[in-house]
């Protein structure tokens, strides 16, 4: 009943479309973490430098790296379910 | 140490097991089938599920270890938090939506799904165990020494006490049970966690600035900087990222969880639920360490023992009194209980759905036997967890929870995506990948100087020298590549017709979910059947 192979079946698009959204937020979260640790791994004196007393970049990198998780989760929860979700309703009428 | 300390924490420890062994109660009688006893028949709540998923990930490593590597060492501790906690929105884009809806109870549902069952399930059934085995001793000999450390209980005691309510919470309320003791221990957790942070907070008028720069004054700026001690530099920092993210994106036991809800939107949520509570614990654990350096010391932590485990516990003393100590103490020993829990029920899923159901039985076993052979495999991972937490006694076995990671990077990992995400994916290409993956992470840390120098005792200058020696420490840089890269290679060598011809089967399944019989009225192989006949045809 939902099988097809057509590369334009209105399927096939919401799956192309929720690949885009994950693979995009994925590399995202990537980016983030793996420039956050290629600081780590060669260039630590750029997370070093104090901006002011008690507060040091790294210290400002870190947090902020928990929050900016937290966000893309939210931001894919929101798309789902706004998006995502409807257009799967959608296609099973 | 107070010398009320044992009275103190074990009432509180007491009243814990007490609580969790009525909820075990209520829980095996509405356990009767596996659906129950391994997903409460998907009936626990989006918000119950984020909590239970923080407290089956939060170890006691998480606040213990990190807050003593904080007071030692400064800002590094946090390196470790965020590389625990970047894995689950990974999970969350890529695994959590076709493994709801495709799966039934273990990760192999979605790899096998158009694969030989027979061959990916045995395969993907080492790399889980793999995994869940170190992490499961890791955590025993963790616990038996912490307790030991926090309530003067003899460490053999210690571990028995953990693996026989660890038993009862399985074995007789499997899920339900199970998901309770990791919503409560997670409660207990973040609110200790809360507690303590804003007592540091409140010595420092509420600006953590402040708190920092009391600890840059002391003990200088260094700790408010990446150090060289910790965190490793260069490839290996690189490696060990690697393991955190995507090992945490295929932890067998964290993954298993999203089979607890109702439908793969409460499965979304609860894992960003999961993340936001995870994530505000690791600022806590922030800042209770660098409140522990200021207001404890450091060399006041390091002469406790416990290698700066006693930093939490030390800072609840001078900040709350005996009661707060043994609070914390009692959410110690409850963390490591719901931890192991959720570890022993993910490894009893893997045996009985995936090794017995599908392996041995082909898919066609009476609910009867299954529910069986979930027990024996409960009593079993039981005895084992406690004989090798007793045999390892002493040993450092750190390395075995960077182990466990790095073989759920490289063996799990690999072959999940792939399996969704590449149509040509064939079943020599997923088994050999898993089984690349598995073996080339066991072989480096054999020949790294984790193994050689850390617990054998060579001499780093010696192992140079010898050709077979493995300098990096952390396998996952070389493993994962090599896992993606098997996989492509043998799948591309053996073309398999029935599983490319099923991607479009499966894809239509990751969308629409499982068909239209709910899982709770058609108990049968769900996912077993799935391999014969697609589903939604």
């Amino acid at each position: 009943m939902y099988v097809s192979d057509k590369k334009d079946a209105p399927i096939a698009r919401l799956v192309r479309l929720r690949w885009r959204v994950a693979i995009g937020l994925s590399l995202a979260m990537m980016a983030i973490y793996f420039g956050f640790m290629g600081l780590i791994a060669f260039q630590k004196p750029a997370l070093a430098k104090i901006v002011a007393p008690g507060v040091s970049v790294a210290l400002i990198a870190g947090p902020s790296i928990i929050v900016s998780a937290f966000l893309l989760c939210t931001a894919y929860v929101l798309w789902a379910n706004k998006v995502y979700d409807p257009a799967v309703r959608d296609l099973k009428k | 140490m107070p010398s009320t300390q044992s009275g103190l924490s074990i009432a509180f420890f007491l009243a814990f097991v007490v609580l969790t062994l009525w909820i075990t109660y209520v829980a095996a009688r509405r356990t009767h089938g596996t659906n129950s006893f391994f997903t409460a028949e998907g009936r626990i709540s989006a918000w119950q599920n984020g909590w239970a998923l923080a407290g089956d990930f939060l170890s006691a490593a998480a606040l213990l270890g990190i807050a003593g590597i904080i007071t030692a060492n400064g800002f590094d501790g946090l390196v470790y938090s965020i590389g625990w906690l970047v894995g689950w929105p990974i999970m969350l884009f890529l695994i959590v939506e076709p493994l709801r809806n495709v799966g039934k109870f273990t990760m192999a549902d979605l790899v096998a799904y158009r694969l030989n069952q027979r061959w990916v399930r045995s395969a993907a059934a080492i790399g889980s165990l793999t995994v869940i085995l170190f992490y499961l001793i890791a955590q025993m000999v963790a616990t038996g020494a912490l307790i030991k450390l926090l309530f003067g209980i003899p460490y053999s005691t210690a571990v028995l006490i953990v693996g026989a309510a660890m038993l009862v919470y399985v074995l007789f309320g499997g899920m339900i049970a199970t998901t309770w003791v990791q919503v409560i221990k997670a409660i207990m957790l973040l609110a200790g966690g809360a507690v303590l942070a804003a007592l540091v907070l409140s010595r420092f008028s509420f600006d953590p600035r402040a708190l920092f720069e009391a600890a840059a004054q002391q003990f200088g700026e260094r700790v408010l900087q990446p150090g060289e001690k910790v965190v490793p530099g260069g490839w290996e920092a690189i490696s060990l990222a690697l393991a955190l993210m995507f090992g945490t994106a295929a932890m067998p036991h964290v993954l298993m969880r999203v089979y607890t809800v109702k439908d793969v939107r409460d499965a979304r949520l609860s894992i960003t639920y999961a993340t936001g509570l995870i994530g505000i614990f690791h600022l806590f654990v922030l800042i209770i360490g660098f409140g522990c350096m200021v207001l404890v010391g450091p060399a006041v932590v390091a002469k406790a023992g416990g290698g700066g485990n006693m930093a939490a516990p030390l800072l609840a003393l001078t900040l709350g009194g005996e009661a707060f100590f043994g609070f914390i103490c009692a959410v110690a020993f409850a963390t490591m209980l719901a931890v192991v829990a959720g570890l022993t029920l993910s490894g009893v899923a893997t045996l009985c759905h995936d090794i017995w159901t599908n392996v041995v039985r082909s898919g066609h076993a009476p609910e009867k036997e299954k529910m069986a052979v979930a027990r024996v495999s409960t009593v079993l991972i039981a005895v084992l967890a406690v004989a090798l937490g007793s045999v390892f006694e002493g040993q450092n076995v750190a390395f075995m929870v960077g182990l466990a990671f790095s073989v759920a990077c490289a063996a799990n990992f690999p072959t999940l995506v792939l399996s969704i995400s590449w149509r040509r994916l064939s079943t020599a290409g997923a088994v050999s990948s898993i089984l690349v993956g598995t073996v080339v992470c066991l072989t480096m840390i054999l020949l790294s100087p984790t193994i050689q120098v850390d617990v054998l005792g060579g001499n780093l200058a010696d192992l140079q020298s010898r050709w077979w020696f493995i300098p990096m420490r952390n396998p996952a840089i070389v493993a994962m590549p090599l896992s993606f890269f098997t996989a492509i290679v043998v799948s591309l060598l053996t073309p398999e017709r029935q599983a490319a011809e099923k991607f479009d089967a499966l894809r239509d399944a990751i969308v629409f979910g499982p068909a239209k019989v709910s899982a709770v009225q058609a108990p049968a192989e769900v996912a077993g059947v799935a391999a014969a006949k697609p589903q939604a045809l």
